[in-house]
């Protein structure tokens, strides 16, 4: 299977620096690295990709059995790695992402030294004793939003802004591409995202980890935050003066001096 | 308004009148009050989403006083939960990236505890350098919309919900159609000892249902019955009166296996079954028996025929004749009706072959005037006079392939022969 058309990968940067993967979250695709890549570009080789499902990824890859669980999306993370060869990778993941790079930590150790985790959770749903933020009935509601709003997407353009790697000025002038994914796949990351409980697979990451979250989350609240970072054995948390779920787009100088740091703290 | 385009109104001066007051009103109409009363929810909001204006409209919606919305509150936290996951995950980022974004379904929470259902837009106000400054955002009321969009929704749920269900039914009966189909032909046919067979069942049936039928079975300790027909029509209809049929003749064999009692009896229970019914059915039908001689190794065949085709004999020698059975009519017309038989025997090498109408009707050319006739058949079975049952079968497989869309009936093909246990001293024989 071609993994780099499968997950619409973009190797960009400098060849000789230190590999970075960008792994965006539930929503969106690679464009939301965009203020994040110039920053890192001198420097380090960056890859980016799209999960299967999301973005311009080959939707005929997308089984709603394997994508049901984050193991899935991991298998797609280190697939990406192994399509590249890459050894010791920086990962950064945003969101969902976050949890998913530490599932592909522990999946191929080789391939990944150091994790970044923006603004993640490894669990949603409030449990006893633990507030993660919200109740099983709003990721209905979220599902409901999720069926009213196609953003971008319709069966007719589909083929056009999906599995169109190869001729990406296709879906550029297309608004709200970025977020545009047929509703099913959609609403199957979504139910992975948001009811799984990844909690107990912090305490397994053994590599360098920072933890990057903001000061006002809606969907990260900080004591998620805290907890993660706490779970994890020697992990930094760096709270970005920034509101939102999504602290690379609305505070990106903050986001790429934190990532920035902790990268020549690596080297 | 035709102050705007120019053009006078030739019939009402004083209409004229009224409408430049109604006009000159208009004109009055502050900037404030536009906004204010606008018909749709204004806001502003800095880059965090607290909020710095907002409307008359929009608090009217929400059933909050402006001191508490202004500096107090953000944007997202006038939506439902759902929706500030997806404000969080789609709409933000979107706007973001996009400096735009618009026409997106929320639902506002209202100080009642009510909800709104609205479609959101919103733009990036940037200052001199691009930094961005704040966000402009309209929201229309779209509660008719929702209703609507859940409707055809509900209704795209209905229908994948009963396609998926027909899915299955179809499925079901695809099954159930399968099982009948094999009822109504053998699954294997019976083996007669020192005879070789050989068996080829086309339908022109969508459903697989044919009107075409065959048998060969066992009707004592020494003979063997088999039969070859058509019945009139294609399709389920069809394959009813087959069913019958071919457990008539079964039946009837089994109780006398003269060729000429099977098919009066089946003539009296088609008769008896379909006239008066209002849809009348007859068939064409060979029936024989085999008689093998386990001496001579030879056979000796008697067949009746009730108006069907006559059967061929491909014989060792390379030569092929039909076998006529000439008066005898079609079965379940008449309540009573007389049947032509004949009689042969088969040495090694010799094959019988039955077939239907469908092989002597395909068509040809282009239109009916062209069929590939008797005569054809009675060459290309001359050709291949000596082969053995099975090869005869596939050389015809293979003709009725050819016809493509010229074989637009069901049929079967059925061949007994005698294995030719002596080709090779036949050759030295110099036959």
């Amino acid at each position: 299977m071609d993994i780099a058309r499968r997950n619409n990968i973009t190797v960009t940067g400098n060849p000789q620096g230190p590999t970075v993967v960008l792994a965006h979250g539930f929503g969106c695709d690679q464009n939301m690295w965009r203020l994040t890549v110039p920053a890192l570009a001198e420097d380090h080789r960056v890859v980016l990709f799209d999960y299967v499902g999301s973005g311009r990824s080959d939707p005929a890859a997308f089984s709603a059995e394997r994508y049901s669980s984050l193991d899935g999306y991991a298998r797609d993370v280190v697939e990406v790695c192994e399509a590249l060869d890459l050894r010791e990778a920086i990962f950064v993941g945003h969101s969902v992402s976050a949890m998913i790079g530490v599932l592909a930590a522990d999946l191929a150790p080789e391939r990944i030294g150091a994790l970044v985790m923006i603004a993640p959770s490894p669990r949603y749903i409030d449990d006893d004793g633990y507030r993660g933020g919200f109740g099983a009935e709003d990721i209905e509601e979220l599902l409901q939003s999720l069926d009213s709003n196609y953003l971008g997407w319709s069966a007719a353009m589909a083929p056009v802004i999906m599995g169109n790697a190869d001729r990406p000025e296709l879906g550029e002038e297309l608004k709200n591409s970025f977020c545009a994914t047929d509703p099913d796949m959609a609403s199957v990351f979504a139910r992975t995202t948001f009811l799984s409980d990844s909690r107990d697979d912090l305490k397994r990451v053994n590599v360098p980890t920072l933890v990057l979250e903001c000061t006002h989350d809606a969907i990260a609240p900080r004591e998620v935050g805290a907890f993660v970072s706490r779970a994890i054995p020697g992990s930094t948390l760096v709270t970005l003066d920034a509101t939102g779920h999504c602290p690379h787009l609305s505070a990106p100088e903050a986001t790429n001096k934190a990532l920035l740091d902790f990268l020549a703290e690596l080297r | 308004m035709t102050r705007r385009s120019g053009r006078p109104d030739p019939s009402d001066a004083d209409g004229d009148r009224t409408e430049d007051a109604a006009f000159a009103a208009l004109l009055e109409d502050s900037a404030e009050e536009l906004y204010e009363s606008a018909p749709c929810g204004y806001l502003s909001t800095l880059m965090d989403g607290t909020v710095a204006k907002i409307n008359a409209t929009l608090l009217g919606w929400l059933g909050l006083e402006r001191a508490a919305v202004v500096g107090r509150m953000r944007f997202s936290d006038m939506l439902t939960v759902g929706g500030k996951l997806y404000h969080e995950t789609h709409f933000a980022p979107l706007l973001q990236l996009q400096g735009e974004i618009s026409g997106i379904a929320f639902e506002i929470k209202q100080a009642d505890g009510g909800r709104m259902p609205v479609l959101v837009s919103s733009v990036l106000k940037r200052g001199s350098v691009g930094e961005p400054l704040l966000i402009r955002t309209t929201l229309f009321d779209a509660r008719d919309r929702r209703a609507y969009e859940e409707e055809l929704l509900r209704r795209r749920k209905v229908a994948d919900e009963a396609r998926m269900r027909a899915e299955t039914d179809r499925a079901r009966l695809q099954d159930a159609l399968a099982v009948l189909q094999r009822s109504l032909l053998p699954d294997t046919l019976t083996r007669v000892p020192g005879l070789e067979t050989a068996a080829h069942y086309h339908t022109a049936s969508p459903d697989r249902l044919g009107g075409d039928f065959y048998d060969l079975f066992p009707i004592d300790g020494k003979r063997y019955a088999f039969f070859l027909g058509d019945v009139c029509g294609k399709g389920p209809q069809a394959a009813a009166v087959t069913s019958l049929t071919r457990y008539t003749l079964r039946a009837a064999a089994l109780h006398d296996a003269d060729p000429v009692a099977a098919l009066a009896t089946l003539n009296t229970v088609l008769h008896e079954r379909y006239t008066g019914s209002g849809d009348p059915r007859h068939c064409t039908v060979v029936f024989g028996t085999l008689e093998p001689d386990p001496v001579t190794g030879r056979v000796a065949v008697v067949v009746a025929s009730g108006g069907h085709p006559p059967a061929l004999v491909l014989r060792a020698d390379g030569t092929a004749a039909y076998l006529p059975t000439p008066g005898g009519l079609l079965v379940g017309v008449l309540p009573s009706a007389s049947f032509a038989t004949a009689t042969t025997e088969l040495a090694p090498g010799d094959t019988l072959l039955l077939y239907t109408d469908g092989l002597t009707e395909a068509r040809t050319g282009e239109d009916r005037a062209s069929l590939y006739g008797e005569d054809a058949l009675l060459a290309f079975a001359t050709e291949r006079a000596g082969k053995p049952p099975s090869a005869v079968i596939k050389a015809l497989t293979d003709l009725l392939d050819s016809f493509g869309d010229g074989l637009d009936d069901d049929t079967a093909l059925l061949a007994l022969g005698i294995p030719d246990a002596s080709v090779n001293s036949r050759a030295e024989d110099g036959r």
